[in-house]
């Protein structure tokens, strides 16, 4: 390939699905644009974590296997009030950053604290399913509850996984986790920070649990979605 | 060489004590994910040394004070067990480990992409279980193995290994006697990636020239343990691979 009068050779080093490790090597040239958890250095593009390469034409991916939730914009999550204060509230939502959920943000109505009590709405310990709306460069991050879905999760179950395990237990479209509601009958909300709250029959809720823990453990493997049939059916 | 319980000779016949060659390392074994509630832990055996790391977060800081603006707060703790040495060490704190958890954590940081995570710290927790020589740097290949494991963001790996000289010969990877009676210990810490050193450091009589081989002694030895670390990493992940990019976040349908 002919660039700027000097010629290049485009190397690719890895190929689709292979597990990489920090610092190794996954392309040469400037043909090659990094994604993910892959970073550019001069001429040579190299993986920043413990990852799976994914190469979709000319962009080199790499998406991690391991790590703790870092917030973005538009994720849903789930988070668990830790503070009342005078105009909001303070969430957990099990990164390394606190998250404020604002009273104009919390509904759709507005708030009269002269006549509520701000724990009528959300009160410690309560979950809530949020979703991120801002993140400053501080690591401020801001979420909102104003529409639906989003709202005060009522009595439920709420189990933790690792948030990179989170595409696997939703599927295609949605597919496994739909396959686990329609069995179970439970309500599932699951957080992209790896919170899962799960409300239902106490049976089915700990059936839940159980078939989500094992599709966190055995995410590698294929034909999951038959596995989770055969177990939600009480095989 | 000499004093109390001095070997008459560290090298015999053209070989060292434990019969390895000058530029020999000694059998090492890394085990990813040693530390079952650590966000990423390893474990290292280098011959009779045996370490322990177990790395927690990013996650907020404490004290909160050390939190920094721009980058993460690394943290790192290297302590040895009362059992690690035939004398029994104080538990605690001491003036040795508080200067090797400094030096571990400045070879250490330039690997890590601390400006991504700001306002957080990571923990590195050090535990040597058993020492032969060459704690410091066998935690080094230990700690960054498990920084990788806990999926934070890094440039490159570590590796480091400590050489030096004994009976006039120099040595690659020192075990205890020649450790306790040779002329001069050297530990050495590289990104093999681009080989530039992040630790270096020298206790004891050499010269110039000895100095320039040691240190390609080493960085060609780290190239070796970089190979076993990249393997240890890559047995544990490689069977989480099939299916983990199955859907794009946020696909799920509410009810």
């Amino acid at each position: 390939m002919k660039r700027g009068g000097y010629i290049m050779a485009d190397k690719l080093f890895v190929k689709d699905h292979d597990v990489v490790v920090p610092g190794e090597e996954l392309a040469e040239g400037l043909d090659y644009l990094p994604a993910g958890k892959a970073f550019r250095d001069g001429e040579k593009i190299f993986a920043a974590t413990i990852g799976l390469v994914s190469v979709k034409g000319h962009v080199l991916k790499v998406i991690p296997l391991a790590g703790k939730y870092m917030p973005r914009r538009g994720d849903v999550v789930i988070a668990k009030v830790t503070g009342i204060g005078h105009s909001g509230w303070t969430l957990d939502i099990n990164s390394p950053y606190m998250a404020d959920l604002n009273i104009g943000e919390a509904s759709s109505e507005y708030i009269d604290t002269n006549r509520h009590e701000m724990s009528e709405y959300f009160d410690i310990d309560d979950y809530v399913l949020c979703e991120v709306i801002t993140i400053s460069d501080a690591k401020f991050v801001k979420l909102t509850a104003k529409f639906r879905p989003y709202r005060r999760l009522s009595p439920g179950n709420i189990i933790e996984v690792s948030p990179t395990k989170i595409p696997r237990i939703i599927g295609k479209q949605g597919s496994m986790i739909n396959t686990i509601k329609d069995y179970s009958k439970c309500e599932i909300s699951v957080g992209q920070n790896g919170w899962i709250w799960i409300s239902g029959e106490p049976e089915q809720q700990a059936r839940v649990a159980r078939v989500i823990k094992m599709i966190e453990k055995e995410a590698h493997k294929q034909g999951l979605t038959d596995r989770v049939k055969n177990m939600m059916e009480g095989k | 060489m000499g004093g109390i319980g001095a070997p008459e000779h560290l090298i015999v016949n053209g070989k060292r004590l434990d019969g390895r060659k000058f530029d020999e390392l000694r059998p090492i074994k890394i085990k990813v994910g040693a530390v079952p509630n650590a966000d990423g832990s390893a474990s290292i055996e280098q011959g009779e040394t045996k370490i322990t790391v177990g790395v927690y977060g990013p996650r907020e800081v404490f004290p909160r004070h050390m939190a920094k603006a721009d980058r993460a707060h690394l943290n790192v703790i290297y302590d040895m067990a009362a059992f690690s040495t035939p004398e029994r060490a104080r538990p605690g704190p001491s003036r040795r480990s508080t200067e090797i958890s400094k030096v571990i954590a400045d070879s250490l940081a330039p690997a890590i992409f601390l400006e991504k995570y700001p306002k957080t710290a990571i923990d590195v927790y050090i535990e040597v279980t058993n020492a032969n020589a060459g704690t410091r740097a066998a935690a080094i290949c230990a700690a960054s193995v498990a920084i990788a494991d806990a999926g934070i963001e890094m440039r490159d790996l570590v590796t480091s290994v400590a050489s030096g000289k004994a009976d006039g010969e120099l040595v690659l990877d020192l075990f205890q006697p020649e450790d306790n009676f040779g002329e001069a210990d050297m530990p050495l810490a590289i990104m093999p990636r681009t080989n530039e050193i992040t630790l270096l450091q020298m206790d004891g009589d050499l010269n110039r020239d000895e100095i320039k081989k040691l240190v390609e002694m080493s960085i060609k030895a780290c190239q070796k343990i970089y190979g076993i670390q990249k393997l240890a990493l890559k047995e544990k992940y490689e069977t989480e691979k099939v299916g983990i990019e199955e859907s794009e976040p946020a696909a799920q349908g509410g009810k």
